[in-house]
């Protein structure tokens, strides 16, 4: 996916979102690749179950480092229908395609409301440059 | 607190760092580099090959004068008179109570024209704690006590620091000294003259010693010449696998070889005998503060002990963290990693004694997960020892 069409929660998490053949909005969810640079050495994720309901801006996951756990958020209000294991047991590999095979969840959304507080590419951008700055 | 801070203190090799893709963290009151690439990485090359990691945030203290062996034998645990020249001891200062205010390395040293003197290297957080304990210890009528005069200097800001750590760390730093390093001993450390245009014709201190359970060296010289004696190391040593360390390595190598670090297995509320540190304290002989309680305490059954804890799933205990058996809670993780070496979580911590047993089943509570682990003889990784290195 091209990381220029993706919206972002502040959060550090990219979503991507579709409408399947049954007219279901699909939010696709992982982590950018400024986060994963971050983070670095990543050696755990724990993924939410696929049926747990999520809702935006509250944790469903958490990310481990060498160094520290971090929380994965949820983008967006829905349900999760499907988690990328295969990702979560290769996470050496996350970094080189964050966007594409990197995928961590599926959450079919029930609350479109909150899809409008997400950033654009260039305001995450923005927001990353700024992060850099302070650290 | 940002890296950006301040009141942060700089390394001599500060510009460096950045400039080779350092990410800059607050340490000890230092800006020091977390990592260059990845911890993991320059953790195993560290294991496999050789690193160099900037330990210039370590205070180094010095004392000299012919005062110099009695105030410190007064002032720490271990013994200091007996010791040889160029040894090195692993020691603790502690309170009245015989808690920990640090540890500290000791080494007993000549200058260029054969006068004795000690180098006591601090841990970076406490060195104004402890530079402020001396002072209380050595007052003007101490210091300058005729024939046992004392002079007590903080040289943390004049001397860069290095700790070369790894199975190649003398074949990098032999061309470099005028000394034989093959020969050098474990806990031992010399004068050296710095073999390099670099260095500018100044000397430093070089010693077998380091924080990562690898054969290795530390090297102390002249803030003026750290930068290129830096970088003529790593000219040295890239050719046989060298990268650059931060703290995030020198964390995880600490761990991984049982070694304790002040502020989590060690602090004012810890004694050494809990955290498996006794053959530090002497307790016979010269009188230092905490001495008389440590006598006390050592009379007396632990509350708890510091062991080494491994966990069966993959998500890492981290300080903080409740360790339980018996549906109970019998203690409390001080420090909790990934272990790059052994693939899976590591911790140590306190536990109730009867719980200290190597093969006890542990759960750790991990933010709500009660995680399978068991208790585990220390260190969770020791090199293959080769040679005369002790």
């Amino acid at each position: 996916m091209n990381p220029e069409e993706l919206r972002y929660a502040k959060t550090h998490e990219w979503v991507h979102v579709e409408t399947d053949a049954s007219g279901r909005k699909i939010a696709t969810v992982g982590i950018t690749a400024f986060a994963l640079e971050a983070l670095t050495d990543l050696v755990f994720i724990d993924l939410p179950e696929v049926g747990r309901s999520v809702q935006a801006g509250v944790p469903m996951g958490e990310v481990e480092s060498v160094k520290a756990v971090s929380d994965l958020y949820s983008p967006v209000d829905g349900e999760v229908i499907e988690v990328n294991t295969g990702a979560a047991d290769q996470l050496d590999k996350l970094p080189e395609d964050p966007y594409g095979a990197g995928w961590l969840v599926k959450i079919k959304i029930t609350d479109e409301a909150g899809l409008k507080d997400l950033l654009d590419y260039q305001a995450y951008q923005k927001q990353c440059a700024e992060e850099m700055s302070e650290q | 607190m940002s890296a950006n801070d301040p009141a942060l203190l700089r390394s001599p090799l500060h510009e460096w760092h950045i400039k080779h893709g350092a990410r800059m963290v607050p340490f000890g009151g230092w800006c020091m580099p977390l990592h260059y690439t990845s911890i993991i990485h320059e953790h195993r090359t560290t294991r496999s090959a050789v690193g160099i990691a900037d330990i210039s945030h370590m205070g180094r203290l010095r004392f000299e004068g012919p005062g110099a062996a009695v105030f410190l034998a007064e002032l720490i645990t271990r013994r200091v008179a007996d010791m040889v020249l160029n040894q090195i001891r692993y020691s603790f200062v502690t309170n009245e109570e015989g808690g920990i205010l640090d540890d500290v390395l000791v080494g007993y040293y000549h200058d260029a024209y054969g006068q004795p003197f000690y180098v006591m290297v601090v841990n970076a957080a406490n060195r104004t704690k402890i530079v402020d304990w001396v002072h209380r210890h050595l007052p003007p009528e101490r210091a300058e006590r005729p024939g046992h005069e004392v002079l007590f200097a903080d040289v943390t800001a004049l001397w860069a620091m290095f700790a070369v750590q790894g199975p190649r760390a003398v074949e990098v730093l032999q061309p470099l000294v005028d000394v034989d390093l093959h020969d050098m001993k474990y806990y031992h450390g010399a004068q050296v003259r710095i073999l390099h245009p670099a260095a500018e014709r100044q000397g430093g201190i070089i010693s077998r010693t380091g924080y990562t359970g690898e054969d290795g060296f530390e090297l102390s010289i002249g803030v003026g010449i750290a930068q290129g004696v830096w970088e003529a190391i790593l000219d040295l040593g890239e050719p046989l696998g060298m990268v650059p360390t931060g703290i995030g390595a020198r964390d995880t190598l600490r761990l991984e070889a049982g070694m304790p670090l002040y502020g989590h297995e060690l602090s004012e509320d810890v004694n050494p005998f809990e955290a498996g540190l006794g053959f530090a304290c002497h307790l016979v002989g010269y009188d230092f503060p905490g001495r008389d309680a440590l006598k006390r305490i050592q009379s007396q059954p632990l509350g708890r002990v510091l062991v080494g804890i491994e966990l069966d799933g993959r998500r890492p205990a981290r300080e903080g963290c409740t360790i339980l058996a018996d549906g109970r809670p019998i203690g409390r993780v001080t420090s909790g990693t990934y272990s790059p070496t052994l693939q899976k979580p590591i911790a140590m911590g306190y536990v109730r004694p009867e719980y200290a047993r190597p093969g006890t089943s542990l759960r750790v509570d991990v933010r709500g997960h009660l995680e399978a682990a068991r208790v585990v003889r220390l260190p969770f990784y020791s090199r293959k020892r080769k040679g005369k290195s002790q």
